[in-house]
């Protein structure tokens, strides 16, 4: 549990950043809060010969309001999105994934940015981007491009950064006023990753659901969005045949792991309960 | 009298004898993180060692490479088996009679097995030279499962052991088989199964898990060529042992060789035992003239050093319609990996299983346990219980459930209608011990009318019928345990360890100030000695406790001793501390007759010094006679003050408790809710109830955690799975249940002070307490038993198996 060699720079802006994984290629690593990249280091999985430390680059912190769009700076981290206002307001989902993140020690490390980069399907972050339509700004030596989160995830650990890319910013359309939302996550204990993980947020209009999407975390190589399941409680009161149906259809898309969480079956099967939970949730804190 | 003359209650409350809740004295070096730990000694000139180990759980060895390694910065040299031959040391002796290879000898057989000590200036240097030595395996077929283990073509591991028809505890019937250990009647127990009315029987598993403290297991050792001596800083919990085994294998005189155990962040067994990483520090130590220290990472601490349990138990009772048991059989395949490393007394491979009877009026009983070698971790260490005792506990609450279930009685009646009576004590078992003291159904019956026992099960039928309704998906269980734990090893008549009985001592030196020191042969690992055992000396001699410091664990000064584990401390150093505390008073009498002008017999003893009988104004106080005794003793008595003593215990005790769990469990995701938890403890005297409680809450959390999901767990080509905390269950406070505790009292009637021991009991009642309410949950569903840990999925597939998804 002890990381081998590694040089360490700390650059003071994006350009210079960008400038540096640019030259040091692959053997490049952005640090972000390093819990997940030090774990992965002291395994000596991951064996990175430059990290570049992002918690002196100018810029990449902060959640402000643009339009109607929420902006979070990359190296936001967790404990400051619990902290913040404009969160618990026009993004409250955010909030309640973020409590079911590791501990308190995590959270004051670990970012956002690191989060929805990292490219781990345990991560909870990247469903609910997925959920909530987010969009990633990346930032490389050939400028800048904003990537939608549901193109951004390949495979375990794959993504759409191009070497000597930064993720600087994540930028996420405020969902309507009066949308209801939850964050489901069956978890072995504090600190755990999910063994499944639903995100709902949906609107409502005289008392049927109108709009819904649904993210699953942990469910498969890369996290997903369940659209059959989303159209299925579409136009409905969520009646329990509806609420079977699209648990199905999530339950269709799901391929996890077996691991200690569980085999393959169990973790489909509470998939499935993670989404009957979170849509009954949403349903009730919608308003029509 | 004047008004400042304190009274009785005053002066016995300054002494913060037993009885007392006295804060812990250590705490406030712990809290303060001013402790000092193994990591925390540096000397200068200190090199670091780690471990190359092996990624196959069963390989021959056919090369070890380390040019490249040694061409690391910082890298200084590389020990194989090979170096260790020079010095007769490639393999160590065992508690268990057996032989372990200290670095791979040809072959590996366990994943992660010690191969080749990498030996640095720092510990980065020293990883970075693992990565670089090159070895050449061979895998070879590993042997996963126990019950496998004696097949006819499995794999033969101990090819050291070829051709031995005979082991340390008698013939050896395979060569993956260890050893046999039988108790009991065969013939008499076999005829009260073939007249019974009724039988049962289940193979009961009891998972391999670990004891996993929070500081793992680590040594600093320095050999100081000029004096030819020794000095070993380490994680020790029994520091004498350890001394007289580095003695014996090392070659070193006994003298030469100090070994100091410092601040200990938790044992729970797995600093008992004797290590590779302690033997190659020395060794490298030894070769290169510096100090040498070996820190164990978590995930070598999980994989390597001791597991604990892994008893697959076969359990069959005989009763009658009514209830009545007449018989006890039960066999035991024991899983030990890769070599029988279990730390257990000497005479004992299977610690105290025979205790399996539990609490119960079995009047006959056979045991026989078959020790296996398999491709695993050695160890089989006593996880936060008795040698064996955890085991044999879970193994006899569990069938007297699945017997209350044939019979289709209360759990609880049926132990009331089988518990020994308290007029049977001193009661012999029919497995051999000689139960010192209890008084069982009144322990039953407090915790029954403490939760209400009647209600609860009330509210079971309810909800069983409101489920069956398809009104809920949750189910109820009531975890019944009532267990009777021996613990205090040993007395010298049946226990050893390596040859020296099983004693434990205390030296108590009283300064003339009325203040003192006592030094013990124990070794607290966080269990508060420092506070109790000065309780114990302040109740017997007068003096406060906060007068009288304690210090373990340095054997240049602590009078030699056994160690702690087994919940042996208070029923053997404990006794020690009071024998040695009545020499003090003893010589104290005679100092105060002196003094006062009386005789010895007219005096009497009042809390805190003599008084004359009959003349309550004549006194003398301990702390007057401290002065004396360093300046006008009696003629011809020799001055100062102080005693050790050395204790045999005429028996073990045997402390007992009666558990509740009342838990929920939603079937649909398999989570479990632990409503409540209620612990009733009998240790006997309580010497300080904080320190019990304190003691029963962590006990019952380790219980918890090894029902609900803790698990050393291999795959079936026999990759260790569970390797770090985020996959071996380690609650933290949000996933522990409330814990409500409460006593009986009934003294142990051999032990000076009467009291018992307590820190192991609630991991003994704890785990057959959450078990039996997972199993009493599905119980109305239709299964009699369901193996442990009652982690999440594996509820949903009981849930699954029963048929609730239809
Ligand atoms: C005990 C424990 C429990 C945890 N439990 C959870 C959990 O339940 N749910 C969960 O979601 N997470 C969990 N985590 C992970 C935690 O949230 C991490 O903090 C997070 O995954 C990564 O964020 P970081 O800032 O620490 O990134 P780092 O570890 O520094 O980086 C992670 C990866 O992203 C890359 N990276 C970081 N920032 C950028 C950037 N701006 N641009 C491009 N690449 C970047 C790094 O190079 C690295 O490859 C847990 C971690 C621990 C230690």
């Amino acid at each position: 549990m002890i990381p081998g060699p590694f040089n360490y720079h700390r650059p003071a802006t994006v350009a210079d950043a960008v400038k540096l994984l640019a030259s040091l290629g692959d053997d490049a690593r952005p640090l972000a809060g390093g819990h997940s990249l030090v774990p992965m280091m002291k395994l000596r999985l991951a064996t990175p010969e430059h990290l570049v430390d992002l918690h002196g680059v100018e810029g990449l912190k902060g959640i402000r309001r643009d339009g109607n769009r929420i902006v979070i700076g990359a190296m936001t981290t967790q404990h400051e999105l619990l902290a913040s206002d404009e969160i618990a307001r026009s993004a409250p989902i955010l909030h309640e994934a973020a409590l079911l993140i590791a501990d308190p020690q995590v959270r004051y490390r670990g970012t956002i940015g690191g989060n929805v980069a990292n490219g781990d399907p345990g991560n909870d972050m990247p469903a609910l981007m997925m959920t909530l339509g987010a969009s990633y700004r990346l930032e490389g030596s050939s400028g800048a491009r904003d990537v939608a989160a549901s193109e951004f995830y390949q495979g375990a650990y794959f993504t759409a950064l191009e070497p000597g890319e930064l993720l600087t910013s994540i930028s996420i359309p405020a969902p309507a006023a009066g949308h209801g939302y939850a964050y489901e996550k069956l978890k072995r204990k504090v600190g755990d990753y999910a063994t499944a993980a639903a995100a709902v947020v949906l609107t409502m209009a005289s008392g049927k659901v109108a709009t819904c999407t649904i993210g699953l975390t942990n469910l498969a190589e890369t996290p997903l969005s369940a659209e059959d399941a989303a159209r299925a409680v579409i136009g409905t009161g969520l009646d329990a045949a509806t609420l079977k149906k699209a648990a199905a259809a999530a339950e269709a898309i799901m391929s996890p792991a077996a691991d200690a969480r569980g085999p393959v079956e169990y973790r489909k099967h509470v998939g499935g309960i993670m989404v009957t939970r979170a849509l009954t949730r949403a349903f009730a804190r919608a308003s029509s | 009298m004047n008004d400042m003359t304190p009274t009785r209650e005053q002066r016995t409350a300054v002494l913060e004898g037993m009885g007392c809740k006295r804060k812990r004295v250590e705490d406030i070096r712990f809290t303060q993180g001013k402790g000092t730990y193994v990591d925390d000694v540096k000397l200068p000139g200190m090199l670091h060692g780690d471990f190359v180990r092996s990624p196959h759980p069963h390989a021959r060895v056919k090369s070890i490479n380390s040019d490249e390694a040694l061409k690391v910065p910082g890298v200084l040299a590389v020990i194989t088996a090979e170096t260790l031959k020079t010095v007769n040391l490639a393999w160590m002796p065992t508690l268990a009679g057996d032989v372990q290879m200290v670095l791979a000898d040809g072959k590996v057989l366990f994943q992660n097995q010690e191969v080749a000590f990498v030996v640095a200036t720092d510990r980065y240097a020293a990883d970075d030279g693992i990565n670089k030595v090159v070895v050449e395996y061979e895998p070879l077929p590993p042997l996963v499962d126990p019950f496998k283990a004696m097949d006819a073509d499995a794999p033969m591991l101990r090819e050291d052991l070829a051709g031995k028809t005979t082991g340390a505890h008698g013939p050896r019937k395979h060569h993956n088989h260890i050893f046999e250990w039988t108790v009991g009647d065969k013939d008499l127990t076999d005829a009260a199964f073939r007249k019974a009315e009724v039988t049962i029987k289940e193979m009961i598993s009891y998972h391999r898990t670990h004891p996993s403290p929070l500081e793992t297991c680590q040594c600093l050792c320095s050999f100081d060529k000029i004096k030819g001596e020794l000095t070993i800083w380490g994680t020790f919990q029994a520091p004498h042992v350890i001394r007289t085994v580095v003695a014996l294998i090392a070659k070193i005189p006994e003298q030469k060789i100090h070994v100091i155990a410092p601040d200990i962040g938790g044992g729970f067994g797995n600093k008992v035992g004797a290590y590779p990483g302690y033997i190659c520090a020395a060794v490298a130590s030894i070769v290169t003239g510096k100090p040498v220290k070996w820190v164990e990472d978590r995930i070598e601490n999980l994989t390597s050093t001791s597991f604990a349990r892994d008893y697959h138990m076969t359990a069959e009772i005989a009763a009658t319609k009514e209830g009545k048991v007449t018989g006890l059989r039960v066999h035991v395949l024991a899983d030990h990996g890769a070599f029988d490393a279990c730390a257990d007394p000497s005479k004992w491979p299977a610690g105290f299983f025979n205790i399996v009877t539990g609490s119960y009026d079995f009047p006959t009983a056979h045991l026989a346990v078959d020790g296996v070698y398999t491709n695993k971790a050695p160890g089989g260490v006593a996880y936060r219980c008795s040698f064996r005792v955890t085991e044999a506990a879970y193994c006899i609450e569990r069938a007297m459930d699945i017997l209350a279930q044939k019979l289709g009685m209360d759990p609880a009646e049926l132990r009331l209608k089988n518990f020994i009576k308290p007029e049977q004590f001193p009661y012999h078992s029919a497995l051999g011990w000689e139960y010192d003291s209890g008084d069982y159904a009144t322990a039953m019956r407090k915790m029954m009318e403490s939760v209400d026992y009647a209600g609860l099960r009330k509210q079971q039928a309810e909800k069983r019928a409101a489920f069956k309704r398809g009104e809920t998906r949750e189910i109820m269980g009531l975890g019944v345990s009532f267990f009777t734990e021996i613990v205090g090893a040993g007395p010298s008549k049946n226990c050893d360890i390596l040859g020296i009985a099983m004693f434990d001592s205390c030296e108590i030196r009283m300064h003339p100030t009325g203040a003192g020191i006592a030094r013990m042969g124990t070794k607290s690992q966080g269990q508060g000695h420092e506070t109790t055992w000065a309780q114990i000396i302040a109740t017997e001699i007068g003096i406060p406790a906060d007068n009288i410091m304690v210090e373990e664990g340095n054997t240049d000064t602590a009078p030699y001793g056994l160690g702690t584990y087994g919940s042996r401390s208070t029923p053997v150093a404990g006794a020690a501390i009071a024998m040695a505390a009545r020499k003090i008073r003893a010589k104290a009498q005679m100092i105060a007759a002196y003094k006062l002008e009386v005789h010895e017999d007219d005096l009497e003893w009042d809390i805190d010094g003599f008084r004359v009988k009959g003349l309550p104004e004549k006194t003398m106080s301990m702390k007057d006679i401290c002065w004396a005794a360093y300046n006008s003793v009696p003629p011809g008595m020799e001055p100062g003050l102080e005693a050790v003593s050395y204790y045999d215990p005429p028996n073990m005790t045997y402390p007992f408790g009666a558990y509740i769990c009342v838990m929920d469990i939603d079937v649909d995701t398999g989570v479990y809710k632990v409503r409540r938890f209620y612990a009733l403890d009998d240790c006997g005297t309580r010497i300080n109830p904080m320190i019990i409680e304190g003691q029963v809450h962590g006990g019952l959390t380790e219980a918890f955690a090894i029902a609900m999901g803790q698990e050393i767990r291999y795959d079936d080509e026999g990759n260790v799975v569970t390797g770090s905390f985020m996959d071996f269950f380690m609650p933290t406070a949000v996933e522990a249940p409330h814990w409500e505790t409460d006593f009986t009292v009934t003294p142990s009637p051999h032990h000076p002070i009467g009291a018992k021991g307590v820190g192991e009991s609630p991991n003994v009642g704890g785990v057959p307490a959450f078990s039996n309410a997972v199993n009493d949950a599905f119980s109305f569903l239709g299964s009699t038993h369901i193996q442990m840990p009652h982690d999440f999925w594996r509820n949903w597939r009981a849930a699954k198996e029963l048929g609730v998804f239809v």
